[in-house]
């Protein structure tokens, strides 16, 4: 079996904030993941949430800037898998963006504020630190089991 | 880079989307561009086949909310078909089957578009 160390800090990712980065930032969220021996189901979850958060700081944090720097840190112990998403880009409250209508957004055309949604609902725990002028923080963790 | 593409058929006057590998944020622009030129030529019986469709993630959600009003104003649809179970969660999750007929299999939903 495995044994779990106290605390894995896996590196970092430092990716610009363009979409075509997405799928690296997907794939070093699924190799350290898999480290962490979370099942592939979970994983897939993790990976959704991740994106969700980093296609949010391109679009509204850079505004679709492709110069904007996302670093990626992720630590995990045998109960918990966190990651860490920090931009320098424009802050923002999460707490206006509401919980989807779907309907609603079928008569208004609207497609936003869906993967906000997605995150809260893949994850456990969704913290949000904006530094206004500084870094902006997005918290993502999930429990995990070593069993 | 992700790696995405789509192909169009046609079956008498229904048009075929098959979507093949990661559908995100930046690879949604193709399948706009397929719904955008489908629209352009008054083809409005859609099927979105996802067989061999690995991800999707909002981006790739948005694209179907972006054109299904115009597709429906014009008697037509856009049916979903062949969802694996993981994709069709994220679908689920966001209450996606109440505004979309999804269906197993081309045939379920071609069958659908000739009965109305």
């Amino acid at each position: 079996m495995l044994s779990f160390p106290n605390k894995n800090t896996n590196g970092e990712l430092k990716v610009k904030s363009k979409t075509e980065n997405l799928s690296e930032i997907r794939d070093f969220v699924s190799s350290n993941a898999t480290k962490a021996g979370i099942s592939s189901a979970i994983i897939d979850n993790i990976i959704l949430a991740v994106d969700e958060a980093c296609t949010n700081i391109i679009k509204h944090a850079y505004k679709l800037s492709p110069n904007g720097e996302i670093i990626i840190k992720i630590d995990y112990d045998a109960d918990k898998f966190t990651i860490s998403i920090i931009d320098y880009g424009k802050s923002f409250d999460p707490n206006l963006v509401p919980r989807p209508d779907l309907q609603k957004y079928y008569r208004e055309h609207r497609v936003g504020g869906l993967g906000m949604y997605l995150m809260k609902s893949l994850m456990d725990d969704v913290k949000y630190t904006s530094i206004p002028g500084k870094y902006n923080l997005v918290l993502l963790s999930k429990n995990i089991r070593s069993g | 880079m992700a790696d995405f593409s789509t192909s169009v058929k046609e079956k008498g006057d229904i048009s075929i989307i098959n979507l093949k590998g990661y559908l995100d944020a930046h690879t949604a622009p193709t399948l706009e561009n397929n719904f955008t030129q489908l629209i352009g030529e008054n083809k409005f019986k859609i099927i979105v086949n996802f067989e061999d469709l690995a991800y999707i993630s909002s981006a790739g959600l948005g694209v179907f909310m972006a054109y299904i009003e115009n597709i429906r104003d014009n008697q037509g649809d856009i049916k979903l078909t062949n969802m694996s179970n993981k994709v069709f969660n994220i679908f689920d999750l966001l209450g996606f089957p109440l505004l979309y007929e999804i269906y197993k299999n081309e045939d379920e939903a071609i069958r659908k578009f000739s009965g109305s």
